[in-house]
């Protein structure tokens, strides 16, 4: 799932203090499991935010609304009546739902309430762990399905290198060495002989280095409706 | 009554709930005050409660739950006091003093204590002052006027 985290309140507070109402949502998907921006977390910010404007006496209206899902924009149809009566939106979605609010609201300003970390999984209760980049060439199988590009953080493909010291990363002693986990993994595996060879350098062409990405799957676009460009 | 403190007391019923409730079967003398909000444990308390209280205008608030080991639901008041742990930094974000709001621990035989607790917070929120947040009564007395005058209204409309 994506992880975030919300931001401070005076940062948020600054953002929307010149509107006059201001629309905080919520999303219902990942970052309500990550207990950053669902429905919850909204009345939270609501009152801490209605309280920091007033504190600082700013007289603007905050109202607050959860959707299910605000990286689809059939979900954010349920908005449609109601955003209009607004002239700021606060999202406590992730970067994706911020961008697809404003690119559904071309007349109302949009602002980010999280700021978003990660993909990730549930560690423990209240610990949430990077686990993925994106990178868009999964090597998982290489490595003992522990991704070496995200938990090394030199994203070496050929380690450990010498910085790792009992298990941990020389980075962060808090952070396990990636290429540690990897050997032990595939020892217990029995198929460290594979880590004998060099490992080629990585393709990046499938990341970010190439502009944003898109993955188009024909036969679900509906005729008409494909993609945009 | 302007100038006093309002304070809103999260009480757990298994025995902060019946401590005040002591307090009060000993004739023991405390400020007026608290209003007391019973909890079926302070595990059932959220930061929204809390945040909704300090939005309202209340100048403190008391979260008191059972000594720690002795809930009746295990570890209700372990979780109250981190959840308060975490209001009490919300507030500092937003610019009230956390010192409002404060959690406390004790059992339902401590009628003494809950006297105690809560004229020690009637002293902190007189240092502190009146919240800023609280509301302005002129600006009640008149949203209570335009009510009444839409209620009558309406019901004049009903005879019509």
């Amino acid at each position: 799932m994506i992880v975030a985290d919300r931001k401070k309140i005076p940062e948020i507070r600054d953002m929307v203090k010149n509107h006059r109402r201001v629309l905080l949502v919520g999303c219902g998907t990942c970052v309500t499991v990550c207990l950053a921006g669902g429905e919850r977390e909204v009345g939270i910010l609501g009152s801490a935010l209605r309280m920091a404007l007033r504190l600082q006496h700013h007289d603007v209206v905050v109202d607050e609304c959860t959707i299910e899902r605000q990286c689809e924009d059939a979900f954010i149809d349920i908005l449609a009546q109601r955003a209009p009566e607004y002239d700021a939106i606060c999202s406590l979605g992730c970067g994706a739902g911020v961008q697809a609010l404003a690119e559904r609201f071309s007349n109302i300003a949009v602002y980010p309430g999280l700021n978003t970390q990660f993909m990730g999984i549930l560690e423990s209760q209240g610990v949430w762990t990077e686990k993925c980049s994106g990178c868009g060439n999964c090597r998982l199988g290489e490595f003992a399905g522990i991704c070496p590009i995200t938990r090394c953080a030199k994203r070496l493909l050929n380690g450990p290198c010498g910085g790792s010291r009992d298990g941990k990363c020389e980075v962060n002693a808090n952070i396990d060495c990636g290429w540690q986990l990897i050997h032990d993994r595939a020892g217990k595996l029995g198929i460290l002989d594979p880590f004998e060879q060099i490992v080629p350098p990585h393709d990046w062409s499938t990341g970010l280095d190439g502009g944003p990405r898109k993955v188009v799957r024909e036969d679900q676009c509906i005729a008409g409706l494909g993609p945009k460009s | 009554m302007a100038d006093e403190p309002l304070i809103l007391a999260m009480c757990c019923h298994y025995c902060a709930y019946a401590a005040a409730d002591l307090a009060g079967s000993m004739r023991l003398q405390y400020p007026g005050n608290v209003r007391v909000l019973r909890l079926p444990c302070t595990g059932k308390l959220e930061v929204n409660y809390l945040m909704a209280a300090f939005e309202r205008g209340v100048d403190g608030v008391i979260v008191a739950g059972c000594l720690e080991g002795g809930c009746h639901f295990l570890e209700g008041n372990l979780r109250a006091r981190r959840r308060v742990e975490r209001a009490r930094k919300l507030l500092a974000e937003i610019g009230l003093e956390p010192e409002r709001l404060e959690m406390f621990n004790l059992s339902s035989a401590e009628g003494p204590r809950f006297a105690e607790i809560v004229t020690t917070m009637v002293e902190r929120l007189k240092r502190l002052g009146t919240s800023p947040l609280r509301p302005d009564p002129t600006r009640i007395e008149r949203g209570v006027q335009e009510m009444n005058q839409q209620a009558e209204a309406m019901l004049a409309g009903d005879k019509r």
